[in-house]
């Protein structure tokens, strides 16, 4: 999303997406992402994130949880990749297993944080995104 | 003003004694860091929300090892959400429980998880009794006039 606030400057406002069944986890990304005016939605499970861009919505940015019931990270991520979006995906988990890791990587995340996030691992995800940001 | 110094000084040394005594970490640090005037009680709501959340859990999984059959997947997966909820708001030794108590889940030993049930439970106890002075003085200093710093 773009808008212009004089002839010489363009603001980016990016949006994002923060998937996660844990209630407590996805109120603190949230706030993490509103503090740096980051638009931003959050829902609790992966079918929601896939239900989401089936109605259309699209986000710079998704904030993936690996456990969640109904669907997990994996099967959402593999799921909307299958469905072309392109959006940078980040997977964000408390499993530290590297064969998980690996497994969640594949499935097609863009990077892989370990929970809990924090401010300077999400400036490092959005200016992934945008340098400028 | 003398008075609201005191108070102030006495909620920097309680603050800091968490932090010493291991119930907190820096997890919580940023939390505060995250509060701001837009959302000047978000720290008390995300907390809020972990009572509430490690209410349920423990509830839960004192339910599930009363069965007379034993679900470890489902015990394993509460203790993975009580796990990250604890994490993330850094509640460090209801944390460190939790690491132990998925351990016993995956060995299947019941004996293991009983213990580490009422270990999680006096961990939680603690912590929740330790933020809510916590909040109480907050709450006093800003009554008295004087400001918290983060």
């Amino acid at each position: 999303m773009e808008s212009q606030n004089n002839n010489q400057n363009l603001t980016i406002q990016l949006t994002a997406l923060v998937v996660d069944d844990n209630k407590v986890n996805r109120k603190i990304h949230q706030k993490m992402l509103d503090n740096v005016r980051v638009k931003n939605l959050g829902v609790k499970n992966g079918k929601e994130a896939v239900d989401i861009h089936c109605d259309g919505r699209r986000f710079d940015l998704i904030l993936m949880d690996l456990d969640m019931p109904i669907m997990n990270g994996i099967e959402a991520t593999k799921e909307l990749r299958s469905m072309g979006i392109s959006s940078m995906i980040v997977g964000v988990s408390s499993r530290c297993t590297e064969a998980e890791i690996q497994k969640f990587m594949e499935a097609g995340l863009n990077d892989y944080h370990e929970k809990p996030l924090n401010i300077a691992k999400l400036s490092s995800i959005l200016h992934m995104i945008n340098p400028n940001y | 003003m003398d008075g609201i110094v005191q108070l102030q000084r006495q909620l920097v040394d309680y603050n800091a004694s968490l932090f010493h005594e291991g119930f907190l970490d820096d997890q919580f640090n940023q939390l505060q860091q995250l509060q701001d005037e837009s959302n000047p009680d978000f720290v008390v709501e995300v907390v809020t929300l972990f009572f509430e959340d490690a209410d349920r859990l423990l509830n839960e999984l004192t339910k599930a090892l009363g069965q007379p059959s034993i679900d470890f997947k489902r015990l394993d997966a509460h203790v993975h959400q009580l796990k990250g909820s604890s994490s993330s708001i850094g509640a460090q030794r209801v944390h460190r429980v939790c690491i132990s108590f998925r351990n016993s889940c995956e060995e299947q030993n019941v004996e293991g998880c009983l213990k580490n049930l009422q270990q999680v439970k006096h961990e939680y106890s603690l912590v929740k009794s330790k933020l809510e002075t916590l909040f109480r003085m907050e709450q006093q200093v800003l009554a008295a006039g004087g400001s918290v710093s983060r």
